[in-house]
């Protein structure tokens, strides 16, 4: 575990999957609150649990920036510090969330959409009138590292998800320059059916052996 | 005779009588959250979850969670026969796309316009949370609104012009309260159907803007629930 997040330096940008208790890189995110890099800024639907799931990098103090769509009342540590000012949030609408980083994994710049029109959620975009509704302009979301929980993994790097612990993963998987997996079972490469496979191989970059963490 | 709104169970199980067989629809939290246990037996609704289901059935019973089986408010659940899973952005091109048939959602705040105002107390501290409501609201077919007519000190919900930040602008379709079925139609809030008890000038005068209605308002329906 130690060796996959060895290389992530500070002020690096970082997705991470999970929704709900769900499909998050627990085991990732423990290697990295060990390996200690800072000023980290992190794209994640939420901002913990207590000091589950993103809540052990907030407890740390390595996170600076982040993109969320819903920081959660389990967020401890990230609402102290956001409190404090320590901590800069760009709130998005989880959709656009979603559909910013599959822009940027889709090669697409920018695009527009109706949500958020005539909400603070508007504030400082380009809004704009097509075929007689309004529109705001969306900018795609990348990052240098996407930490994504995958079911099952081949040697090559393609994935199938479990139930509702797919959510994010898919879409961070094609937006992050380096894509890194732990997953729950590492099978022999042309043992998947290449039918069931969700994420194709060529958006991961390292795969690694999951260890039974969860947090309720 | 002592006017008694109704219950949140009740305001559930009337919003349930708008939901027709096999219609894919969205419940957000608070009083959305009781509607599923108030679906007529004979009728079967996809309920969607904004992280990847569509079928989602009933809470998992203790024992049998599997907690990579969740809806929105982290609790375990079971499916329906027809189920799917997909990702969180296939989830939202359902919401934003225009793909559900109807999405009930809480408020803070309508406005008479049918703006929706659901995600944050003005002035309050802390960082708010936006979910997935914005785009709910936008892309819903129909959006129906499932709340108490008042807020605790009394003040309407309903009001002429949101004072609290708005979810989406003119988005919502119907509003169920403890007191009344209201439809935001073009011409103006329309008193659809009234709590046992009350009158029409009695909604009106817990509602801001002006309500639409005739001399013979109907009593508010249900189907499986005695009536008090």
């Amino acid at each position: 575990m130690g060796e996959a997040v060895a290389d992530i330096p500070d002020g690096a940008t970082i997705m991470f999957g999970g929704f709900g208790g769900a499909g998050f890189p627990n085991n990732l995110i423990q290697g990295l609150a060990r390996q200690g890099a800072r000023n980290l800024k992190v794209i994640s639907n939420n901002c913990g649990a207590g000091e589950g799931e993103l809540g052990l990098l907030f407890r740390n103090h390595q996170i600076s920036r982040v993109v969320a769509a819903f920081p959660g009342p389990g967020a401890k540590y990230f609402h102290e510090q956001f409190d404090a000012g320590e901590i800069e949030l760009e709130l998005a609408p989880q959709g656009i969330l979603c559909e910013r980083m599959r822009a940027s994994g889709a090669g697409i710049p920018a695009f527009y959409s109706p949500v958020g029109v005539g909400t603070d959620i508007a504030s400082g975009k380009e809004e704009r009138v097509i075929r007689g509704r309004r529109y705001l302009l969306e900018s795609a979301l990348g990052a240098d590292y996407a930490f994504i929980k995958a079911h099952r993994a081949d040697h090559l790097g393609n994935l199938i998800y479990r139930k509702t612990a797919r959510n994010f993963n898919p879409i961070m998987a094609t937006a992050a320059n380096t894509t890194i997996v732990e997953a729950e079972e590492i099978v022999e490469t042309g043992t998947l059916d290449p039918e069931m496979i969700v994420t194709p191989s060529i958006f991961v970059d390292r795969i690694v052996q999951a260890r039974g963490v969860r947090f309720g | 005779m002592a006017k008694i709104r109704l219950t949140r169970e009740q305001i559930a199980e009337r919003t349930a009588l708008e939901l027709p067989d096999g219609a894919c629809v969205n419940l957000g939290w608070g009083i959305p959250n009781l509607i599923a246990a108030f679906v007529p037996a004979d009728i079967t609704i996809y309920f969607h979850s904004e992280n990847g289901i569509l079928g989602m059935g009933p809470r998992a019973k203790p024992g049998e969670e599997d907690f990579d089986l969740v809806d929105a408010m982290k609790v375990p659940v079971t499916l329906i026969p027809g189920a799917s899973f997909f990702s969180q952005d296939d989830a939202h091109v359902m919401t934003r796309g225009g793909h559900l048939d109807i999405c009930i959602l809480g408020a803070m705040q309508v406005s008479e316009k049918g703006d929706l105002a659901n995600w944050r107390v003005p002035g309050a501290k802390g960082a708010g949370n936006i979910g997935g409501a914005m785009d709910i609201s936008v892309g819903a077919k129909r959006l129906i609104i499932a709340m108490e007519h008042n807020a605790k000190d009394g003040s309407p919900k309903i009001v002429r012009r949101c004072s609290y930040p708005l979810t989406a602008i003119e988005c919502v379709n119907t509003i169920i309260t403890d007191l009344a079925v209201i439809d935001v139609l073009p011409e103006g809030l329309v008193l659809r159907e009234v709590a046992p008890g009350f009158t029409s000038e009695d909604v009106q005068q817990f509602t801001e803007p002006t309500l639409h209605y005739s001399n013979t308002v109907p009593e508010l329906s249900f189907r499986t629930l005695s009536r008090r």
